[in-house]
């Protein structure tokens, strides 16, 4: 594992810019559009009371 | 562990899941469309998720299953894919690496889909081989193959770089391509 450090090797290289890119957009706030979806998904699902759904748990 | 339902952690995948969907679009509006597809699959489906495995790989396989399939569809190869990805970017690279960054992301969108989704995986994150086979459901082998396969050629596009370096301290150049970089950025 000697790496000379003065010229960091191609994959290096690769794996900081893949990896600063990535994390750009992973670190981005998520947009409302998917937390909206998310409640929406949420509260289809929660069985009314007197349907008797065969999704509930 | 009946209280603990995979579905409540999905939002803690969402920020990967869009990264992922972008680098193999390379399109924040489809990647997110992808994404919002990927949610509602998996909020349905969450019963074919086995507890205890990697959720985010499962999430990632409903992703590119659900990319590769609109691939098909479309029928369309890559087009206007130009610079697009720069402009997912909340930080705008520095003037010093500006230019080695959109190097790099004009070459990386170039990758076959193939490649660029197992250097993504497995250089940004930071699955293992078996991980990153098993999202993309492939022999292990395949994935490592991809991944040498895509740094290669990534290495060959920097080098091609490195030769044409010199030439853009050419002041003219050296405008035309900040003006050019600043564009695709705004």
């Amino acid at each position: 594992m000697s790496k000379n450090e003065d010229s960091p090797n191609d994959d290096d290289v690769i794996n900081q810019n893949l990896k600063r890119v990535y994390d750009d957009v992973a670190g981005q706030d998520i947009p409302d559009r998917f937390k909206d979806l998310l409640a929406q998904l949420k509260a289809q699902d929660s069985p009314a009371p007197h349907s008797s759904s065969e999704g509930d748990e | 562990m009946s209280s603990s339902d995979p579905r409540d952690e999905l939002v803690d995948h969402l920020p990967a899941m869009r990264a992922f969907a972008i680098s193999l679009t390379r399109n924040a509006a489809i990647a997110d469309d992808m994404v919002q597809d990927t949610l509602v699959k998996a909020w349905t489906k969450i019963d074919t998720f086995q507890p205890g495995t990697n959720l985010r790989a499962w999430l990632f396989t409903i992703l590119r299953n659900t990319y590769y399939s609109n691939r098909r569809k479309a029928k369309r190869e890559v087009s206007d894919i130009d610079g697009t990805f720069t402009e997912t970017l909340s930080q705008k690279p520095d003037h010093d690496g500006r230019l080695q960054l959109t190097d790099f992301l004009k070459s990386f969108e170039e990758l076959p889909d193939e490649q660029r989704e197992a250097l993504i995986l497995v250089g940004a994150e930071g699955f293992s081989y078996e991980e990153a086979a098993q999202t993309c459901e492939v022999a292990v082998g395949t994935i490592k193959s991809r991944v040498n396969r895509g740094r290669a050629r990534l290495a060959e596009l920097m080098h091609l770089d490195d030769e044409t370096a010199m030439e853009l301290t050419d002041p003219a150049t050296m405008a035309v391509v900040t003006s050019r970089v600043n564009g695709a950025m705004s």
